[in-house]
């Protein structure tokens, strides 16, 4: 329960603040304030900071909460509590509709459509005539139990509070789950994750509505706070202020997110208090500080003061060491046709006027070593792409087992047993070697976000570690376990990258340049390891420059040159061959 | 509906077209060198258009002298950013560019301000103001962080526009403006009449589309601004000065953007926000041109400059939830049809 420490406290300390003599009750108006945006602000965090979707519409969310409780408790007379899954049904259905348009907005097209939609749904709201147009919807009644109102702030303090502190729990242990290394993966691009079967448009959806709820959440709790809901505070002024809240507590933490909230909240309140004494009765100052702040801040500290915070702290949080005595059941063999492995019979990809790959032809058997050589822009990694579904092919055929492949998902692929590695390392670097290799796990488990939020996911949880740490003590490198992966040195990156694709318990192993940046005895490890792997049953496809490793290494070599297979065969024989030793070295000899 | 309202209808649309059309052209040569989505190009155009609504009555705008606060921040960075080999030349050229050059402005404005300063003379004056902040904006917010993600210079972007729309409040007050207008002369063509002020829309657009088209195809100076955007370091390698780059691309967009305010300010009234709206219609327009095209910008904004007309004819309360909703096929095209790339990010 250590773990859980700092959390029992702060809502102890939370819980008590109301009930000090002395407060003045101005502070706990300040206090639900920042409840209200830290729920917005951590729906951000799992969005942006963590998801890499930025979202500049968080405001209009709270619009569809607040608006959902207004209308149905004044026009309709429906208990407060009732409109509670409401509000949070009509949020979540909002942002699987937008999320629908919006996740799939590549690059910085994303954060534009939030700003359209953030502005178009701010003019809907003060349109309609069922919502009060600009005047909005008052009267709304206040939350109670029995026939105890939460009418004042210091009592409604505690609904907020609790949502807070629930929705932070709910939120951390989605983040340390099977559902939650996959969202992380997605920030750093979709290609990787989806290598190991992550379904990444249903991951990004699911964070969108996971936000759009607590912002719906936020929204019906503002609503029965202020007793009132007007457009004002869900325009597009105000998402961008979510945005600034999330960036300034720190946007990869969830408490970040409430530090955020706390920060910029009495900062608000202080510079609308003071500001006008400074500089006359203008309104507004506050937002000239907060835009230059902003700009600050991303040029002094890009991460936010939560990880400055934490990185200052005399103790670290302890790391469990997963148990690796849970054994993880092997995957489940996909039914095959045909005893050849990889069968690729004229595969060709075409990029406008470039031929990348021209019409290749060759096999992989069970137990077998194959290495696919050839000099720069031979179409090598172009081949590995083509097999495992990142590039749809041109033309011909690419079988596993008799499956058809070539123009199948990668995830698809993945199922077949067909695991790899990067030629440019694609880890997730501020996730640990651990989590890293345990996302290469992620077809072997099947715990959900909603088993996850609520800790039943645990065994399922503790079999996926294990086996992550198994692989990851089976290519040597346990003492980094715990450290993160952006760490460790290009080579040991490279062999991460081996113990995620043995997490997927493949059949086919493909590795781009394995060898790459290591050192010779790490060399000589990674051979006897790929040796050991082959004797247990599995098949290597290795692209490689380092000739010597690959000679001894392989079974049997296949060159390419300008994407056309130009010889196969074994080391021996390649090595005596004279279109390769052209191609090489550009001269018969 | 008649003919005469249609007709009536396009000529509107057309007339705020060029305009959405000439702040898209800005954002797209902004994005094109530097990266940054230029949210405070709304900025730009209230600011060109109350500094002259407020020189030709005769007063000293506030931006002026924000001018020279923002050119003595520049200067304290030139300075710090190149405290361990600091140049006389360097120094000179700072100082001349951060130091000289707004204070001149500013003496200049107080020097020549009146209630009969010729018109042009007006002009003059606040697109040299908004031309100094523009510039001076790119070396104090985005020169800095120049080389981070598309997105950090995105967020940075929304705090230039927040504060900017801040001091906009603090120089010309929550009333709107409105200016005189450049020109009484006017065309009549069946029940349409052009004013001088919407021909000089019509003609300074396409002269802006024509120019940057051939600048940016056609010479070596547009194509290493181009170079920049694509690969900074790239471009540093083979001679191109970056930073210089990004300077000329403020520099333009502000004053593309100070024009069209002042194009417009004598037709509606401006208050100090309004920037912000106009400008993100120049963006449906050059978000729909992939921020990349020209021509296409163009076009696009004629659209939405028609669709806004007719939408305010047809349901004049939902004329900004139509404008808005309106990108939002436009992106998912776009992304469907861009291949799906990898981003590498920081």
């Amino acid at each position: 329960m250590t773990q859980r420490l700092p959390l029992i406290i702060f809502a102890l300390v939370m819980a008590v603040i109301p009930l000090l003599p002395g407060i003045p009750p101005f502070w706990i108006v300040l206090l639900d304030n920042i409840g209200l945006a830290a729920l917005v602000a951590m729906g951000l965090v799992l969005l942006t900071g963590v998801g890499g979707l930025t979202s500049f519409g968080q405001a209009a969310f709270c619009g569809f909460g607040a608006y959902t409780t207004a209308v149905l408790t004044t026009a309709y007379g429906v208990s407060p509590w009732l409109t509670l899954p409401a509000s949070l049904v009509v949020s979540g259905i909002a942002a699987v509709l937008l999320g629908i348009v919006t996740v799939r907005l590549s690059g910085h097209y994303l954060p534009l459509g939030t700003i359209a939609w953030g502005i178009g749904l701010f003019y809907l709201f003060s349109k309609l005539e069922f919502l009060g147009r600009n005047d909005g919807i008052s009267g709304i009644p206040p939350l109670s139990i029995g026939s105890f109102k939460m009418l004042s702030p210091d009592t409604i303090y505690y609904a907020i509070w609790v949502a807070v502190l629930l929705s932070a729990l709910l939120t951390m242990n989605l983040l340390d789950s099977r559902t939650g290394r996959a969202i992380r993966a997605l920030r750093r691009g979709h290609i990787a994750a989806e290598a190991f079967g992550v379904q990444t448009p249903r991951a990004k959806l699911l964070v969108f509505i996971y936000a759009a709820v607590l912002a719906g959440l936020s929204g019906w709790l503002y609503a029965h706070f202020q007793r009132a809901a007007n457009p004002t505070p869900f325009g597009a002024q105000a998402g961008i202020e979510y945005l600034f809240i999330a960036v300034v507590g720190g946007a990869g933490y969830v408490w970040g997110g409430v530090l955020g909230a706390g920060i910029v909240v009495i900062l608000k309140e202080v510079l609308q208090s003071y500001l006008p004494y400074i500089f006359g009765g203008q309104s507004q100052l506050e937002t000239i500080v907060f835009g230059i702040m902003l700009v600050l801040l991303l040029q002094l500290a890009p991460q936010g003061v939560w990880p400055w915070l934490m990185s200052r702290l005399p103790f670290k949080p302890a790391r469990k060491t997963p148990d690796t005595s849970v054994k993880l059941e092997h995957r489940e063999r996909a039914a095959g046709t045909s005893p050849v492995l990889l069968h690729i019979d004229r595969a060709r990809k075409q990029f406008g006027g470039v031929l990348a790959v021209n019409d290749v032809s060759f096999d992989v058997n069970a137990r077998e070593i194959v290495a696919l050589i050839g000099p720069n822009g031979a179409g090598k990694s172009t081949t590995f792409n083509l097999i495992t579904g990142v590039l749809g092919a041109t033309s011909g055929k690419i079988a596993v087992l008799g499956n058809e492949v070539a123009n199948a998902p990668p995830q698809e692929v993945v199922k077949l047993g067909v695991a790899r590695t990067f030629q440019h390392v694609k880890l997730v670097p501020d996730m640990t070697v651990l989590e890293n290799v345990a996302i290469g796990a992620h077809l072997r488990g099947n715990s959900g976000a909603i088993s996850s939020m609520l800790r039943l996911d645990r065994a399922d949880e503790a079999k996926l570690l294990a086996e992550a740490a198994r692989q990851i003590a089976r290519v040597g490198l346990s003492d980094q376990i715990d450290q993160l992966a952006g760490s460790l040195s290009l080579g040991q990156q490279r062999i991460v990258e081996i113990a995620r694709a043995l997490c997927v318990d493949p059949m086919l192993l493909l590795l781009d340049e394995p060898a790459a940046g290591l050192r010779h005895m790490e060399k000589q490890r990674l051979a006897a390891l790929l040796r050991q792997l082959r004797d247990g049953g599995m098949s290597v496809l290795l692209v490689e420059h380092d000739m010597g490793f690959v000679m001894d290494l392989a079974d049997r070599i296949v060159v390419l040159d300008f994407g056309t297979k130009i010889a196969e065969g074994t080391p021996a024989a390649i090595k005596r061959n004279p279109d390769v030793i052209k191609a090489y070295l550009g001269a018969a000899a | 509906m008649n003919t005469t309202i249609m007709l009536f209808l396009l000529q509107d649309g057309i007339t705020n077209g060029a305009i959405y059309a000439l702040l898209g052209l800005a954002l797209v040569l902004v994005f094109a060198v530097t990266r940054v989505i230029l949210i405070p190009q709304g900025e730009f155009v209230t600011y060109g258009a109350l500094s002259y609504a407020m020189l030709a009555t005769g007063q000293v705008p506030g931006t002026v002298r924000l001018a020279v606060a923002m050119g003595l921040v520049a200067f304290a960075l030139d300075l710090f950013f190149a405290r361990n080999a600091l140049h006389a030349r360097l120094v000179i050229r700072s100082v001349a560019l951060n130091i000289v050059f707004p204070v001149a402005l500013l003496g200049l404005v107080y020097a020549l301000v009146g209630p009969n300063t010729p018109i042009a003379v007006n002009i003059a004056l606040a697109l040299l103001i908004v031309a100094a902040i523009g510039l001076f904006l790119y070396r104090i917010a985005f020169q800095p962080i120049a080389h981070t993600s598309v997105l950090v210079l995105l967020i940075a972007s929304v705090g230039c526009h927040l504060a900017l729309q801040g001091l906009g409040l603090v120089f010309f007050g929550a009333e709107g403006l409105r200016a005189p207008a450049l020109s009484n002369a006017a065309v009549t063509a069946g029940p349409l009449r052009f004013t001088g002020q919407s021909l000089a829309v019509y003609a300074l657009t396409v002269g802006f589309i024509v120019g940057l088209w051939l600048f940016f195809g056609y010479t070596k100076t547009g194509k290493a601004l181009r170079a920049t955007a694509v690969n900074r370091l790239g471009a540093r390698l083979v001679g191109i000065r970056t930073t210089l780059s990004g300077q000329i691309a403020f520099l333009l967009a502000s004053v593309i953007g100070a024009i069209s305010g002042i194009l417009i300010v004598p037709i509606t009234t401006l208050y100090y926000d309004t920037g912000f709206l106009i400008g993100l219609k120049g963006f449906i327009a050059a978000i729909i041109g992939g921020l990349v095209s020209y021509p296409l910008t163009a076009v696009a904004a004629i659209v939405v400059g028609i669709v806004e007309a007719f939408s305010s004819f047809y349901a004049s309360n939902f004329k900004e939830v139509i404008v808005f909703t309106l990108i939002l096929p436009v992106l998912v095209l776009r992304s469907l049809a861009a291949p799906q790339v990898e981003e590498e990010k920081d």
